[in-house]
């Protein structure tokens, strides 16, 4: 590949990944177009399903999803490297931990090393998890109070308004019981 | 210092850059003087970007997996639209092809057999013809001639035509009135009847069949038979060479018919080996006749030809014909039967050799 198409080959993954940061559905759907049938060629030939294959994409989009949501984040090679690397690493784990065997299928594509992004993935899962468990114990209305102040950005007035509070400071003193508690449920699961 | 709730509203509202130019430095400056303060900011700021983070995350993943499934969905579309074309068109003409070819197959076997292709498979697989002469339309004549003639004399009807009525040819095979003729001649036969070249007639029985060389033993059982001098003409049991010259004597028709060829294989119909393939143009009515080389040994008997080959014609090979009389029960006969051991026409021309053996053959009528 000459270095004019590789530049260009590599400023169309940019932009797929700025969309992926996003969430935007179209580069969504060019990751699976572009990349999804090496990786289901990839698990089919090793033992695999198309169900176990799709999986093992949706979550190496996920790791990449978690990398680029990084502040200092760069694309270090090209995109199908990349992912072709991070399904092949998900899937090694996966047939490891079912003891199935595994052909080396290193030949069909070039990989890098991605266990670091890995690791912060798995950790990133986990503090997730962890949130996820958190708010779950908060209960309701909790929960639709935070979500709808910090996530939404609604103001007080509107939550106010929406749960049928008398006035703002009951809806803030609610508001402010609901975070403490969270805050607490979520610190002691770390712990 | 204010209340911890009044602090957190407070650093919500410096995160959510509601605070203007004074009020916002005023508000760092605090956190940087106090320490709790600061650490709490921290706290509440990691703390906001875990839930914000853990939200966004739960979005992309929704928005994922509804671009997955839609994907998976359409590629199995795309899957189909990028066959090769062979096999959209194997697709698009699978029912009709097999149509086409149920057809096909219909037609060719139908054809074959509205052609008569079995029949003539059929036909080719059995296409031996014995040579006895069927003499009933020669004979419904001569029946109803008769009839009228009886008719005209004694005013009776009489109906005394025969239901079948075969000839062949039978050889003297030894002096004393043994004549050798096919079993498919005399093959259901009510009454034998053997006519020499002279025109005598004699009645004779059938004393001994071998369905299996297509052989019959007769014996003259007639009191006008007057036995014969020696038979002149002996028996090679030794197999004969291709290329032999042979000659055949029979009654194809009333009168005897003298037939000449060569020995062309050492087998006879599909791969016989107890017959020869002789090239001698034979019809029905030679069946039961002798075959004998150019010194007068008889190597053979005409016993059919194949059909729809010119000049293959087969005879039983003189082994065969030993091998059956020696076969005979002595019970049956009450002469003793006497192979000729002496050949007298050895050194004579075809036609003096001929005119010698015609008094041993006969014609064999059967009714």
């Amino acid at each position: 590949m000459s270095k004019w198409s590789k530049a260009i080959a590599l400023e169309a993954d940019e932009a797929i990944v700025e969309g992926v940061a996003r969430g935007d559905a179209d580069s969504l759907e060019r990751l699976y177009r572009d990349y999804f049938p090496v990786v289901l060629n990839m698990v089919v030939k090793n033992s695999g399903t198309e169900e176990e294959a799709k999986d093992v994409f949706q979550e190496a989009v996920i790791v990449l999803y978690d990398k680029v949501k990084q502040q200092d984040f760069e694309l270090t090679s090209r995109l199908k490297t990349y992912i072709y690397s991070v399904c092949r690493r998900l899937w090694l784990k996966q047939l490891g931990s079912k003891g199935r065997t595994f052909h080396d299928v290193t030949a069909y594509e070039d990989t890098i090393a991605v266990e670091e992004d890995l690791a912060l993935h798995e950790e990133k899962d986990v503090q997730l998890t962890m949130m996820e468990q958190a708010l779950s114990e908060l209960g309701e209305p909790c929960r639709t109070i935070i979500y709808d102040f910090y996530i939404a950005d609604m103001s007080m007035q509107e939550i106010c308004d929406k749960f049928g509070y008398t006035n703002a400071n009951n809806a803030k003193t609610q508001k402010y019981k609901c975070l403490q508690r969270l805050k607490k449920l979520f610190f002691t699961t770390i712990k | 210092m204010m209340n911890e709730q009044e602090f957190i509203k407070e650093i919500d509202r410096y995160l959510n850059d509601e605070m203007e130019g004074p009020e916002r430095i005023a508000f760092e400056r605090y956190c940087e003087e106090n320490a709790t303060a600061a650490e709490q900011l921290a706290t509440h700021r990691l703390f906001l970007q875990q839930l914000r983070s853990y939200a966004d995350r739960v979005v992309f993943k929704q928005q994922l997996a509804k671009v997955g499934e839609q994907y998976h969905a359409g590629a199995h579309k795309d899957a189909g639209r990028a066959e090769p074309m062979i096999v959209t068109l194997w697709n698009k003409f699978k029912v009709n092809s097999l149509v086409a070819a149920s057809v096909a197959i219909l037609a060719v076997f139908s054809t074959l057999w509205l052609s008569g292709y079995y029949q003539t498979i059929q036909k080719t697989t059995s296409n031996y013809s014995a040579l006895r002469r069927d003499m009933n339309t020669v004979q419904k004549n001569v029946n109803a001639q008769n009839a009228v003639i009886r008719n005209i004399n004694s005013g009776k009807q009489r109906d005394d035509r025969s239901a079948s009525n075969f000839g062949g040819t039978g050889f003297v095979i030894s002096a004393n009135g043994y004549v050798v003729t096919n079993y498919h001649v005399v093959r259901g036969a009510d009454s034998v009847h053997l006519q020499s070249v002279k025109g005598d007639s004699f009645r004779a029985n059938v004393i001994y069949i071998d369905p299996t060389h297509d052989l019959a033993l007769l014996r003259i059982n007639d009191s006008t038979y007057t036995p014969l001098k020696n038979v002149p003409y002996t028996f090679k049991e030794t197999p004969s060479e291709l290329g032999e010259d042979v000659y055949t004597i029979g009654y194809p028709r009333d009168e005897v018919v003298y037939g000449q060829g060569y020995l062309s294989s050492r087998t006879g119909y599909a791969g016989d080996t107890t017959a020869y393939q002789i090239s001698i143009p034979v019809n029905p009515g030679n069946s039961g006749g002798p075959v004998l080389d150019s010194r007068g040994n008889v190597i053979g008997i005409i016993s059919g030809k194949q059909t729809g080959i010119d000049g293959a014609s087969f005879a039983i090979k003189t082994e065969a014909l030993l091998n059956s009389i020696a076969a005979v029960p002595t019970d049956s006969l009450d002469q003793e039967l006497v192979i000729g051991k002496k050949n007298t026409l050895g050194g004579l021309r075809r036609t003096e050799q001929v005119k010698k053996i015609q008094d041993y053959v006969y014609l064999v009528k059967v009714y």
